[in-house]
């Protein structure tokens, strides 16, 4: 009994040590040269304006830009009138809905993901299916789980409501009248949906052209406000700042040890910038990282379904509907079709991320904390392969990590 | 006499200067057909910006290899994973003078650029690599 008490204090005593060592006070290392071109390279001060949208000629046109900001709030394109773009990006949650899924009418498919600087984008959806905002924002309009509506009816819609006939007419010039229901059905639309699909097969060519411009016009005046969403500074920039000017009692105002050490492992033994990089964090590409699958869900095959999307849809950058006649899309012309990108799912940026959770494509990690787990483990692709390698981490280590990780918010302004 | 053999000594060390800055930013082809050479349009290059190379292709005597077909291959050896574009020749610009477009890296580390060149009956894989 007694050695039995002897054996539980010399434990407890060994644990209080490693518990201990593990927590123990640590001061960050300075900054090297390295790092601080690292720094620099993250800071939102490197941030240049967002790349032109050739393909949409009134990308840049403040008028466009408010006939945008009308549809993205307008629920009356949807087919019950209760769904709009703001349902699930929501203003007050970064233009994210806190949900695992995005619901509109049902359910669907994936996470909704913020429109804030989605305009510096090459590639729209976690698997890239779109390659532009404005085509990206003609899909939910017709996905039956989200706007649940049709293109026929939406153009119709569009150019008899009369603010917005005068606001597309001052745009895109006067709308074609789709009054001839003979001409043009109440409802029509391509796709899955077997009714509409043989309302538009029985309009002329030239009819569904006249159609899929309009419907290319909305999107691009959709497109044209969610442009002007831009991310705004962080304190992480603010400490940059401090880094890069040398002012130490600044850069202990604005960081704690825990957020100054989480930065160096960001960059550093996390390897969180191998994919997280440029001042949005993001490289916009497409990795496999072994997320599981959600649950009741088949693994997501991400990015191999999403390329043939976008090479096949009708208002791609190279398609007759985008507005540059050269059809400069170097994106797509020179875009990557091979098997690596099996379960392959597009790098978010990491700015403002803590209001944007649930994570991951389908939401499957509530917390940052499980995030971090999660790329700490590295597990086994379900398919494909995972490109993350594990990380062997410590607690304290992963803690400050996402103390750092929290400093990329910007004090909501919108 | 003396200046003689001192504007030699001049000429002949500027000639090693020029073949060992020709060496460092060439790269000869595994079987040693063709030597190698690329202009980026970006300059410095870096992440995440779509751009495009002139590559410069000569046989073993330098002479400039025209007609050839260039395919292109590689990715991050450390990482296991390949180009995150399809880069390809599109034209050639000039005697063997190729323009290369797409090309996008989309981290830092170490890359590897792989061009097959296939001119006449020669077949050949250049690699270039590249610190980013």
């Amino acid at each position: 009994m007694r050695r039995m008490r002897q054996l539980l204090l010399l434990l407890l005593i060994g644990m209080a040590g490693y518990f201990g060592w593990m927590y123990r006070p640590v001061s960050p290392h300075p900054w090297s040269e390295a790092d601080l071109d690292t720094l620099r390279s993250l800071w939102f001060e490197s941030l240049p304006a967002p790349p032109e949208d050739l393909s949409n000629a009134v990308a840049d046109d403040g008028r466009a830009a408010l006939m945008g900001n009308r549809l993205f709030f307008d629920t009356r394109m949807s087919a019950n009138g209760e769904v709009s773009c703001a349902s699930c990006h929501d203003p007050d949650l970064e233009f994210t809905d806190g949900r695992h899924k995005g619901r509109g009418i049902g359910e669907s498919k994936r996470n909704t993901r913020s429109v804030v600087a989605s305009a510096y984008s090459p590639w729209l959806y976690w698997d890239g299916r779109r390659d532009s905002l404005w085509s990206q924002a003609l899909s939910p309009l017709e996905d039956p789980n989200e706007h649940g509506s049709n293109r026929m009816h939406i153009v119709r819609f569009v150019t008899t409501e009369p603010t917005y006939k005068s606001m597309y007419a001052a745009l895109f010039g006067p709308a074609p009248d789709f009054a001839d229901s003979n001409r043009y059905p109440s409802a029509a639309a391509p796709g899955n949906n077997e009714e509409l699909a043989r309302a538009w097969r029985q309009m002329s060519q030239q009819d569904r052209q006249s159609v899929n411009r309009v419907f290319a016009n909305i999107g691009k005046a959709i497109a044209a406000y969610e442009r002007t969403l831009l991310p705004e500074r962080s304190r992480f920039d603010d400490y940059v700042r401090a880094v890069i000017d040398d002012d130490r009692q600044r850069q202990q105002a604005v960081f704690s040890n825990d957020e100054v050490l989480g930065l160096q492992l960001f960059i550093g033994a996390a390897r969180c910038t191998e994919c997280h990089n440029g001042p949005l964090l993001t490289n916009d590409e497409f990795h496999n990282t072994a997320v599981l699958a959600f649950p009741g869900d088949l693994p997501d095959r991400g990015r191999i379904d999403g390329v043939r999307e976008v090479i096949e849809n009708e208002f791609n950058c190279l398609g007759e509907y985008s507005d540059d006649p050269q059809h400069r899309c170097p994106e797509l012309t020179f875009v990557r079709t091979d098997p690596e990108l099996v379960g392959a799912i597009r790098t978010p940026s990491l700015r403002n991320l803590a209001r944007t959770g649930p994570f991951m494509h389908k939401g499957q990690i509530d917390s940052l904390a499980g995030v971090l787990e999660h790329y700490n483990r590295a597990p086994d692709a379900m398919i494909g392969h995972n490109e993350a390698k594990p990380l062997g981490l410590s607690r304290p280590q992963l803690r400050r990590l996402e103390a750092f990780l929290e400093t990329l918010a910007a004090p909501s302004s919108r | 006499m003396a200046s003689w053999r001192r504007c030699l000594f001049v000429a002949a060390m500027m000639m090693v200067v020029v073949a060992s800055a020709d060496e460092s930013n060439s790269w000869l082809s595994r079987s040693g057909h063709f030597r190698v050479s690329y202009e980026s349009d970006l300059q410095p290059i870096v992440i995440n910006r779509m751009h495009s190379w002139v590559l410069i292709v000569a046989d073993g005597d330098g002479v400039p290899v025209t007609g050839a077909t260039l395919s292109i291959a590689g990715g991050m050896p450390a990482h296991d994973h390949g180009l995150p574009t399809s880069p390809q020749v599109t034209r050639e610009l000039g005697p063997g003078r190729y323009l290369l477009e797409g090309l996008r890296f989309h981290m830092n580390g170490e890359w590897q650029i792989e061009i097959a060149i296939e001119a006449g009956e020669l077949r050949d894989v250049a690699v270039i690599p590249l610190q980013l």
